[in-house]
């Protein structure tokens, strides 16, 4: 068997929710894909566009944000922002031509471990047939 | 200076080890620029593993410390505590999860492995960037502000002024007492709710350290915790308490009659009155609304007759600035608007009353003198209806939530009215009871059994007049019957809903307000009493219908809660605040417009940072185009050195 493409993903997850949640995954001993590496940020209305693009540009083949859900941010209305703020670099990255599915958002509450899995399972799912992301991709 | 910084990872007994080769996450590490010293060990949490960091850090003098191990929500205090036992600044520890996010959710130990290292190496990276920082230290001022004067708020005022601390209580109205001075004997136990009540008022009163401001409403609150500042209007009532006797004089001869509101319109007052008898502060004051005009011309016949000269007609509204480091919110609850409940003909059929109006019926001090009469033609009603859930659970039409309080009451009135005509009889129409409290079922069955209220279980449908009488159609859905019953009198158990202003309020103080408009508490379980605004707590039905020891027992813990904050000289706040770098700044003011915490102003063109404010949630750095703000030890640059990192470098 060939070795089969492992896509790197980047995840930013907000401490309060996100992080919570996949460390509830992770108490829960709940399996998903080794492909995902976290970075956990203070809320999603932290994740700078720069960020985003900083990961593609290192090479990541999927970046992922994830905060609490709508009306939960910790900071009230972080989550607000970031969802704005992201619908704007989806659209530029398909603009550029990026394929939709290596970025995307999702609200993951400090309960929803199983919730976490299934994110990072489907998102993995998604971006292997794309094969290693290129188009943004800087020659180091 | 060369930075030297100490990788340390934790096996977790089998927790990491199992899946994650240890050794070789250690020796990777070993080999990042940076670090010069790694070691792994079976338990770094404990005492041994604490003290092989202390050594090493004294020994090879690192500056910097990571700990590869479970989640920073378990243990980044211990190892933050262990740094600062050794010499170093909290902040120059960081952990790298490799347990929650990593051993325990992968497999196979050669990408587990893998991710760990990245996972270290990322962590690595942030803490090389890391600047030493204190806790933000804020002096407190040691009193607190109570809005709301009912049980509530007045439980709040005395426990916190009975521990010694200066309270500022304001009630919007005349007099404290909120709802719960309208109420003539309550459940369980059926004590007269005044005479308990009225004790508790007069402390108040003469407490030396209550500061009680009726009449009153706070305008505007800026401030954070421990240090508010706040802008009370205090309305001209045109009379000196100081001066007025109670002599009742000036009543006699107004002109004026208005319903009167304690008696929920069931009686009248004059433009000149006062609340109630018991009122605190014990005086009368002049209702500008209804009083023709305040020029002797006009009327003026009040003045002319008091003779201690305590009219004052050029009394003007004040605003009063106070300084507070805790506030409390217990602004209580209103009955749900009778307009919208037209099907049961209340506000159209004299007979038909809400709950209050029937406390005032039952009260000894009401209209009535405790006598139950129909307010239409004052005969005593052999046939009472009360209908339950009145514009509660009803999410199509009304207010989705049980209003909680209202399955006792009607149990209460019920039972009271067999007390007052015991040849009436009294029928409830609920959609179930819902007692649950101490002593609760066994009241309602009370009610059932030694009284012989009847339940029927059902929905009225309507309520009409029909030859002096109120004819009530209603399903009893136990029997699968239509019911009709000629009633002499009905009484409807109106939805629970905030008060009147309750929105206004929240947003003068910056606090949340739930789906159905009460306060929003900052936890549903674990921080019931406080808002999610630090400093500010919640007492009574102003968070949610709540009965009077409900109410009582949050207003003690939120007053528990204040004081917990008012005892300290000093608080302290997280230093990882953001930071502006005025050079890059350019003044455009964005980051001030999306601070959900009001933590940023332009000065001189700049952004400035009230560290005491923020919260260090970053959305003000993800926004600023130049990168000129940044939150401490969480940076853009340090970000995306672990981005580098996490992609292999
Ligand atoms: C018909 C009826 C019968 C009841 N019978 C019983 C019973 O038998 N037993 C029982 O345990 N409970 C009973 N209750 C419930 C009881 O009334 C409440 O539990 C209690 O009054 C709640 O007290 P509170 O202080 O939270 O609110 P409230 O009594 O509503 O007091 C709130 C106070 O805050 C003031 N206020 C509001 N907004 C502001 C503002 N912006 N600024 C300044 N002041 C403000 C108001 O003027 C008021 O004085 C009954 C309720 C009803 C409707
Ligand atoms: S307390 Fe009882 S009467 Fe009131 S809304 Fe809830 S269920 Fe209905
Ligand atoms: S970090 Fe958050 S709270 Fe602090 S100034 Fe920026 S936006 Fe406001
Ligand atoms: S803290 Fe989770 S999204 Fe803001």
């Amino acid at each position: 068997m060939t070795d089969e493409f492992e896509p790197r993903i980047v995840a930013f997850l907000c401490k309060w929710c996100s992080s919570a949640g996949s460390d509830l995954a992770g108490v829960s001993r709940m399996e998903y894909p080794s492909n995902v590496l976290p970075i956990t940020v203070m809320c999603s209305g932290s994740v700078s566009p720069l960020y985003i693009f900083s990961a593609f540009n290192k090479g990541a083949d999927g970046v992922l944000v994830s905060g609490c859900h709508p009306g939960d941010c910790h900071y009230l209305k972080g989550n607000y922002y970031a969802r704005r703020r992201i619908a704007l670099v989806k659209k530029l990255l398909e603009f550029i031509g990026l394929e939709p599915q290596r970025f995307q958002m999702s609200w993951v509450s400090a309960a929803e471990g199983k919730k976490y899995t299934q994110v990072i399972k489907d998102f993995v799912k998604e971006i292997k047939p794309l094969g290693p992301q290129t188009k943004l991709r800087r020659n180091q | 200076m060369k930075k030297r910084t100490g990788v340390f990872v934790c096996h977790c007994g089998i927790n990491i080890a199992g899946t994650v080769d240890v050794k070789k996450v250690t020796e990777e590490l070993s080999k990042h620029p940076g670090v010069v010293h790694s070691e792994d060990y079976i338990y770094m949490c404990s005492d041994p593993g604490q003290n092989l960091i202390i050594d090493a850090i004294k020994e090879k003098n690192l500056d910097k410390v990571v700990v590869a191990c479970c989640s920073p929500t378990l243990h980044e205090t211990t190892f933050r505590n262990t740094i600062k036992s050794a010499g170093l600044n909290t902040f120059q520890c960081e952990i790298a999860n490799i347990r929650e996010q990593c051993s325990w959710v992968h497999k196979d130990m050669e990408k587990a492995t893998e991710k760990a290292i990245k996972i270290s190496k990322s962590t690595v990276e942030r803490v090389l960037r890391n600047e030493s920082l204190d806790p933000i230290s804020i002096p407190v001022t040691r009193r607190a502000l109570v809005i709301g004067g009912g049980i509530a708020g007045i439980q709040s005022a005395l426990d916190l002024a009975n521990s010694d601390f200066e309270v500022v209580l304001v009630e919007r109205s005349p007099s404290i007492g909120g709802h719960m001075i309208q109420l003539s004997e309550t459940f369980p136990t059926l004590d007269c709710s005044q005479c308990i009540l009225t004790p508790k008022m007069v402390e108040v009163s003469k407490h030396p350290n209550i500061k009680l401001m009726t009449f009153s409403e706070v305008q505007e609150i800026s401030g954070y915790i421990g240090n508010f500042k706040v802008k009370i209007l205090k309305k001209p009532t045109y009379v000196d308490p100081d001066k007025c006797t109670l002599c009742d004089e000036c009543t006699k001869v107004c002109p004026v009659v208005v319903p009167n509101e304690f008696d929920l319109g069931l009686t009248g007052r004059r433009a000149i009155y006062i609340p109630f008898p018991q009122a605190i502060p014990a005086t009368y004051i002049l209702d500008i609304n209804s009083c023709p005009g305040l020029l002797p011309i006009a009327c003026g016949k009040c003045a002319d007759v008091c003779e201690p000269n305590a009219i004052d007609f050029d009394m003007k509204p004040e605003i009063i600035e106070e300084e507070v480091g805790a506030i409390i919110v217990a602004s209580g609850y209103d009955q749900y608007d009778k307009e919208l409940m037209a099907e049961y003909g209340y506000g159209k059929y004299p007979d038909v009353l809400d709950g209050l109006q029937f406390e005032r019926l039952l009260s000894a001090s009401g209209p009535t003198m405790g006598k139950i009469l129909r307010p239409s033609d004052h005969k005593e009603p052999k046939e009472v209806v009360f209908i339950q859930c009145v514009g509660s659970r009803d999410p199509e039409l009304h207010c989705e939530y049980c209003s909680k309080i209202c399955c006792m009451y009607t149990a209460k009135h019920a039972m009271l009215y067999k007390h007052h005509v015991h040849d009436g009889q009294a029928y409830v129409f609920y959609i179930d009871i819902r007692s649950g409290g101490k002593g609760y079922e066994e009241f309602v069955q009370r009610a059932v059994e030694e009284d012989g209220v009847l339940y029927l279980r059902g929905k009225v449908s309507k309520v009409f007049e029909d030859k002096e009488k109120l004819k009530v159609w209603g399903i009893d859905t136990l029997i699968g019957k239509d019911i009709e019953i000629d009633a002499d009198m009905v009484v409807l158990a109106m939805a629970t809903r905030p008060s009147n202003g309750a929105e206004e309020l929240a947003r003068k103080l910056k606090i949340a307000l739930d789906k159905d408009g009460f306060l929003a508490e900052a936890h549903p379980k674990l921080r019931p009493v406080e808002s999610v605004t630090s400093g500010m707590f919640l007492a009574g039905a102003a968070q949610a219908p709540k009965d009077i020891p409900e109410a009582v027992a949050q207003a003690s813990g939120a007053a528990a809660k204040a004081i917990s904050i008012l005892c300290q000289e000093r608080l302290y706040h997280a230093p990882t605040v953001a930071n502006v770098n005025i050079n890059l700044c350019t003044g455009c003011g964005m980051c001030v417009d999306v601070c959900p915490y009001d933590a940023l102003s332009l000065k001189n063109g700049k952004a400035e940072v009230n560290e005491v404010l923020c919260e260090g949630c970053g959305t003000c750095s993800a926004t600023c185009l130049r990168a000129a703000i940044q939150v401490k030890n969480i940076t853009p640059l340090q970000v995306h050195e672990m981005i580098n990192a996490c992609l292999g470098g």
